[in-house]
């Protein structure tokens, strides 16, 4: 597993099969006073139908912070992913039972105003899946409909400054999207989470479709957008998880095995089945 | 290893199949070739019959002498199918906005039943029911000026046969739209209605408007309710509550009636089916060809 | 957070009402064409309900008696107009389907075909009449008669038939085929052997649509100068004719309003065969639908 290193901004290591290493940057232990958790579960288990994607699981994420949620195909961690902002309410069949608290208020109680929260939690999904509009239009739709108040423009200029893309698009802001590459397109969905001004992240894979170049430009992004946003992100690519992200969730069939600092899972993990699958005997 | 004998066999079925499957072919040059031949007669090469054909406002060929003009009835036939259409697109639009995302499939399991019921209804069910309900109970109270015979109730009636057409080709368009185009959406905080009218129907709309020129071209071919209900008197006109005749309307009453074989009125119906299949097959066309753009676009 | 230049004033509690109103309103419109469905067959019962007597069924018409008149040579000319289009529709959509389907390479020629029967879909059904006028009445010399007019008939809803038979054959899936290929059979004993029983289902639900559709047609029989009044039963395919719809539209032409009751009666006749009929098509194909699911 090659990766193109072209950026000179940070150290990559190429992680060899079986040891796995984590850059040197990430090599921090965890700090004293971690920060107030933006969202956590409560014994959450999601059905769909009989069979349960995600059993009674419990965690946290912290705010400002990437938290990476890594297991083998099937093991449940996008479903996780889509409860945290009420995106499974769309699947027919799913049921929820459990808690989980986004600022403290369980989302999931009865009254509780899906609409109201995805405007604080965005999400960007796996296909780059932006509208068959312009790409101003793209990152103006989402505030345009929630009543957005003020100089538009710069709302979307600064989208998209933060995406790392304006400069690539800012001649032809009235351009169709589809007219963008898979990384750029990626990116423009990221601008569009972003105009929403949202408190927390949601990233289903997003670097899945993409190519290496694409993947290592988006990875940069998450560690700057870090600082402003929460993000979670779900990757089936362990080194991208051991590149990216300060706290690692290793889920395995709907369960929660184990959940920590990056550093310290990759590289002393508590449980034999994370030491297995990030050694690749499995998944 | 097959023997001669079969394979021979294998060859004649499949020429078999072939021949049948030429059938289509031979139909389709079968009409054009009766509409056109017979259609020459009918102008016996003479252009001036011609030009009075297609821009002449008289269509009077019982009077002597007799006048040609076609615009009066393609005025009568668009008339009705236009009325037709302004009733049947808002409602078969709004039937499938909310048969694909509004209704839970218990209401769907059984309107979509009902709306191919009513598909299936003959057209002279609904000339009945024009004749004998729409316009003497609907249309008179309503509007006192309107006679026995007229577009109106034709329109109506023809609107509603064409709204499962309608209805459904625009549900299939509507759930051509990509998943992942309404899950963004949501993730942006819409609301249901939004995510319909703002992303889904813009996206659909190639489809929907093939759903817009099929059903256009459905009332124009209509026959029978158009011939019972709206009259046989041709005119230029875009008032609906009087009596007026359709390409259709004229080709039924002449079949009908006391016209000799052979004489030049007689011949006006080929001239009329050809007026009527050439406009029909070109929405057809250009239907066919808005709704393979809009499949290639989600393929 | 950055500065936003803005701030956002979402409303989500009116926009949710908006979404409502928008929601029942077009619930609302959904169900016109249900009311007047509704409408239609109320008011059609009961104005023909009174004369849908066993006499109805047994007479024939009369235009000078209309309490006598019956129905017995409309119904009976259907019966044959019927026979006449599904034996000839019936082989030959579905050899075409199966042409088409399962031996046509892709390419030119089945593209032409295809849209040659996409266009004969659209084509409205009188213009068929004609093409039977010129073609069977005329040029064949089958005068007026019922094999001129079940032909006319079967070439009007072929297209409905293969479409349909296309559409069931391409649903059988391709393993099926490729067992049996593997088994040294050919093309045909393949096809005809395990697709087209696989694809059965689908095939009848598009011949009894199309059947339903043929049993309804009245303009193109009015073309090819079917009589409206006929007081016989056909006893053989060269004889004259005339058919349910057909009967109705004479007796809606006519302004006395005991014969509007008589064409209520034959609506009702008209509907009691064909609703039937569309129910069981629609059946088999939810059955049918349901059955693959597995």
């Amino acid at each position: 597993m090659n990766e193109v290193s072209d950026q000179p901004r940070r150290e990559r290591n190429v992680p060899p099969i079986p040891a796995m290493q984590v850059p040197a940057s990430r090599r921090q232990t965890s700090e004293p006073h971690p920060p107030e958790p933006v969202l956590r579960t409560e014994n959450l288990t999601i059905q769909y139908g009989r069979f349960a994607a995600v059993k009674n699981v419990t965690m946290e994420v912290s705010a400002r912070r990437v938290t990476a949620i890594i297991g083998p195909s099937g093991c449940g961690k996008s479903t996780l992913l889509r409860a945290m902002n009420r995106m499974n309410d769309f699947v027919t069949g799913a049921s929820v039972e459990g808690r989980l608290f986004y600022c403290g208020e369980d989302i999931y109680r009865a009254g509780f105003d899906p609409v109201e929260l995805r405007l604080r939690i965005g999400m960007v999904f796996q296909k780059p899946n932006p509208f068959p509009k312009s790409i101003f239009k793209n990152v103006a739709w989402g505030p345009a409909i929630n009543g957005f108040r003020g100089s538009i423009e710069e709302l979307v200029e600064q989208a998209l400054r933060q995406a790392a893309l304006w400069d690539e698009v800012k001649d032809k802001l009235h351009d169709s999207a589809y007219a963008l590459s898979g990384g750029q397109q990626q990116r423009l969905c990221i601008a569009r989470a972003i105009a929403m001004q949202p408190d927390v992240l949601l990233m289903d894979e997003p670097c899945s479709a993409l190519d290496p170049i694409a993947t290592a430009r988006i990875e940069d992004l998450i560690d700057q957008l870090k600082s402003q946003y929460t993000v979670v992100l779900v990757t089936h690519n362990m080194q991208q998880a051991a590149r990216v992200s300060d706290r690692t969730a290793f889920m395995y069939m709907g369960e929660l095995i184990e959940v920590g600092d990056t550093a310290v899972i990759f590289t002393m993990p508590g449980e034999q089945r994370t030491q297995d699958y990030i050694t690749g005997r499995f998944g | 290893m097959l023997s001669t004998l079969g394979r021979f066999k294998e060859r004649t079925i499949h020429a078999a199949l072939f021949l049948s499957a030429a059938v289509s072919v031979a139909t389709t040059a079968g009409i054009i070739w009766v509409l056109v031949y017979e259609s020459a007669f009918f102008f016996r090469c003479d252009w001036s019959l011609l030009t009075e054909f297609l821009t002449g406002t008289e269509w009077t060929p019982l009077y002597a002498p007799p006048h040609f003009g076609v615009l009066p009835l393609i005025c009568g036939t668009f008339l009705i199918a236009g009325g037709a259409l302004l009733m049947a697109l808002p409602i078969g639009l709004a039937t499938a906005v909310f048969l694909s995302e509004y209704a839970p499939s218990s209401v769907r399991s059984v309107l979509k039943p009902l709306l191919e019921i009513l598909a299936g209804i003959p057209t002279v069910v609904y000339g009945y029911f024009a004749l004998t309900f729409v316009t003497p109970l609907v249309l008179q109270p309503l509007f006192p000026n309107t006679e026995v015979f007229n577009a109106a109730s034709a329109a109506l009636v023809v609107g509603v046969m064409i709204i499962p057409t309608i209805s459904s080709l625009c549900d299939d368009a509507l759930r051509a739209v990509p998943r992942s185009l309404r899950e963004a959406a949501y993730a942006l905080s819409a609301t249901k209605l939004e995510v319909s009218t703002r992303i889904v129907l813009p996206a659909a709309l190639s489809g929907v408007m093939a759903a817009v020129l099929l059903g256009l071209a459905r009332a124009t071919g209509e026959t029978m309710a158009v011939a019972i209900a709206a009259g046989m008197t041709p005119k230029m006109t875009l008032n609906p509550f009087v009596s007026v005749q359709t390409l259709t309307g004229y080709m039924v009453q002449v079949s009908q009636g006391d016209t000799p074989a052979g004489s030049i009125a007689y011949q006006s119906i080929f001239a009329v089916g050809l007026t009527l299949f050439t406009i029909t097959l070109a929405i057809n066309l250009i239907a066919h060809r808005v709704l393979r753009g809009f499949r290639e676009a989600y393929e | 957070m950055s500065v936003a230049p803005g701030i956002f004033v979402p409303r989500l509690q009116r926009r949710r009402r908006i979404g409502t109103a928008v929601a029942t309103m077009c619930a609302l419109l959904s169900l016109i064409g249900v009311l007047f469905l509704g409408v239609l067959l109320v008011r059609i019962g009961k104005e023909g309900w009174e004369s849908l007597t066993p006499t109805f069924l047994t007479n024939f018409p009369s235009v000078l008696n209309p309490e006598q008149a019956g129905i017995k040579s409309a119904l009976w000319g259907t019966l044959w107009l019927t026979l006449v289009t599904v034996v000839v529709s019936l082989p030959v959509g579905v050899a075409a389907a199966v042409y088409l389907e399962e031996f046509a390479r892709p390419g030119r020629l089945r593209w032409f075909i295809h849209i040659n029967i996409s266009n004969l879909a659209g084509v409205p059904s009188i213009v068929y009449g004609i093409l039977g006028l010129a073609m069977f009445v005329r040029w064949l010399h089958l005068g007026r008669s019922v094999l001129a007019g079940g032909l006319t008939l079967a070439l009007l809803v072929l297209p409905v038939v293969i479409i349909a038979s296309r559409e069931a054959l391409a649903g059988v899936p391709k393993s099926i085929r490729l067992a049996a290929y593997a088994l040294g059979a050919t093309r045909w004993q393949t096809v005809w052997s395990h697709v087209l029983p696989a694809a059965l289902p689908g095939i009848m639900t598009g011949v009894i649509l199309a059947l339903s559709r043929a049993i309804g047609e009245a303009a193109p029989l009015l073309i090819l100068g079917a009589l409206t009044y006929v007081a016989f039963v056909p006893s053989g395919p060269m004889d004259a004719f005339t058919a349910l719809p057909l009967q109705i539209y004479d007796w809606i032409d006519r302004p006395q309003p005991e014969f509007h009751r008589l064409a209520a009666a034959g609506i009702i006749l008209l509907l009691g065969i064909l609703l039937p009929m569309n129910a069981v098509a629609i059946g088999v194909r939810a059955w049918h639908q349901r059955k693959k699911a597995w």
